[in-house]
């Protein structure tokens, strides 16, 4: 998904003068072409995050469109109050671009594992929270990015993620996509965890639990109209992130339920727990581990539902 | 303003006052009936908490009505204590030390690649040179020779626990700045000839951003508050009022 990332960028950026990239020693072998299309509006400010922040905040604040780029944490939580002062205070139009959220880098450990960034993004005003789950939301994501007047979090997967829409997607910021539908129940997810997701569904439906899939790629602002709707019509509802539970998408739904007083008659959050991750392993591995695998998510939902 | 809204931070709008009147009397180009003209001067106050000044020179110079001055720090005011970018005529808010100069730089970077001449002029305390992004800043802005960039530091030597030497010694702060190929040069900060006379040799060097060592007192021309650290917090009273429009009259 990062090099899809990077080429559309690069393409949008041929015609729009106003795009810069603004790093901090990150994204080798992914952001050259941009380096090598556009020397004049690409600087590496070396690893100093909070340089890379507020350089690419005064950068936005002459007209322009900057982008910063790096692994999970870095270009967040590393400079989260350049982030809210500089970037959000002054809604300025600057992009925070992550590679790798969630257990992506996974034996790369804590410090590569972006778990708690939905949450802490979600909280800043002005901000928007975007997570794609697939080549389709990414590459019409960047687009939607760069319509966008004002702070933008992008939540980038790392590697070659399978397709989790069928065909093509209108995708509007703010508007969750229906997957597929069904009766049962509806599991809302965002980002990468998409491919866990669907063939969990295809092994409930085979033992006639019909659930009703909603990819809810802008975490904020969130499409409350979905989740009140599926409440209503499905009566149960389950979250899967790959991100604390504390703060992140299942908590942004909650609110919604309760806010609207469209309490489902079951609701389930799927998340990591509060806890660092110490156990050693690839993504893949790692995601089983705590609980977010399909077999554990499937288990987890049928386990709601008995 | 101070007074009535029952503020701090005097000792450190006191000792930055000729650095102001010299700024927006002698230096940048704006133009008060044009806030956001796009050729205006750059001007980032990094040292936020001394907002108070610089709305004072705005209001003077009619960027807004001088009524506002009383709503300063008070219920339904226009004026936060800590610098506004909602002020008309202040470019950038600031109030957490260290943000000033990376945003600066950015400003510097944007006006250069569209061949802008506008110049980008930011003014920072000694507590920003505490700040790890001040110094990421500085390597950044020197190594791409930001030469359309100034840096002016308010050097009061006093910072809000103690006196800069003690809390964090920046000496010697002319010859780091060198060290880190800026153009650096030193003056009396209350001396008004001297700040214009430099500011009117910008850049100091070509192909380098600029570095202005300005000298200062914190609290100057108020005998009790000058080089104390409770001047920086200290709101003022009635009597201390009257007693220091008296010492700053003369």
């Amino acid at each position: 998904m990062r090099t899809l990332f990077n080429k559309v960028l690069v393409d949008i950026a041929k015609k729009d003068k106003r795009i810069w990239m603004i790093l901090a020693d990150i994204g080798y072998g992914e952001i050259e072409p941009f380096r090598d299309a556009f020397p004049d509006r690409w600087f590496n400010c070396g690893v100093a995050e909070q340089n890379m922040t507020g350089v690419a905040c005064g950068v936005a604040m002459e007209g322009n469109i900057a982008i910063t780029y790096s692994i999970a944490n870095f270009p967040t939580l590393r400079c989260l109050e350049q982030i809210r002062n500089d970037v959000c205070y002054h809604n300025a139009n600057v992009k925070i671009v992550i590679i790798g959220g969630g257990l992506a880098y996974g034996p790369l450990g804590v410090s590569h594992q972006a778990t708690e960034d939905i949450a802490i993004m979600r909280a800043l005003p002005n901000m928007v929270v975007f997570c794609p789950c697939d080549f389709a939301e990414a590459e019409a994501g960047v687009h939607a990015m760069i319509a966008h007047n004002g702070p933008f979090y992008y939540r980038c997967g790392y590697k070659k993620e399978p397709p989790v829409h069928a065909g093509k997607i209108a995708l509007k910021l703010g508007k969750a996509i229906q997957v597929r539908d069904g009766a049962d129940a509806t599991i809302f997810f965002t980002g990468t965890i998409g491919n866990q997701v669907l063939p969990a569904a295809d092994a409930l439906a085979k033992r006639g639990i019909r659930c009703r899939i909603v990819s809810l790629h802008t975490v904020k602002p969130i499409d409350r109209k979905a989740i009140v709707k599926a409440a209503r019509e499905t009566g149960a509802i389950v979250t899967v992130e790959e991100h604390q539970l504390q703060g992140g998408m299942g908590s942004a739904v909650a609110e919604v339920l309760c806010d609207e007083g469209a309490m489902p008659k079951k609701f389930l959050r799927i998340g990591l727990p509060d806890l660092y991750v110490s156990k050693v392993g690839t993504h893949e591995w790692l995601l089983n581990e705590y609980g977010l695998s399909t077999p554990k998510i499937t288990a987890s939902i049928r386990k709601l539902l008995q | 303003m101070t007074h009535r809204g029952k503020s701090g931070h005097v000792g450190s709008m006191l000792s930055m006052a000729e650095i102001l009147c010299v700024l927006y009397m002698r230096v940048l180009r704006v133009n008060p009936k044009r806030p956001k003209w796009d050729g205006r001067d750059r001007f980032v106050l990094s040292k936020g908490h001394g907002g108070c000044a610089v709305y004072a020179v705005l209001g003077e110079l009619g960027f807004f009505p001088k009524s506002w001055f009383n709503g300063y720090y008070r219920d339904k005011g226009k004026l936060m204590g800590h610098i506004s970018h909602h002020v008309p005529g202040v470019e950038f808010s600031t109030g957490s030390l260290g943000h000033g100069l990376p945003v600066a730089v950015g400003m510097a970077l944007a006006a250069r690649h569209t061949g802008k001449t506008h110049r980008i002029i930011c003014l920072m305390s000694d507590g920003d040179c505490d700040e790890g992004s001040t110094w990421e800043a500085i390597l950044f802005a020197a190594q791409h020779k930001l030469d359309n960039l100034t840096v002016i530091v308010d050097y009061n030597k006093v910072q809000a626990l103690g006196m800069s030497k003690d809390v964090l010694d920046l000496e010697p702060l002319t010859r780091k700045l060198e060290d880190c190929h800026w153009a650096a040069k030193e003056v009396d900060g209350h001396d008004v000839v001297a700040v214009d006379d430099a500011l009117h040799t910008l850049p100091f060097e070509q192909g380098k951003p600029s570095w202005l060592i300005c000298h200062t007192v914190k609290g100057k021309g108020v005998s009790w508050m000058e080089n104390t650290v409770s001047c920086h917090y200290g709101s003022v009273t009635d009597e201390q009022l009257a007693k220091a429009l008296r010492e700053v009259a003369r």
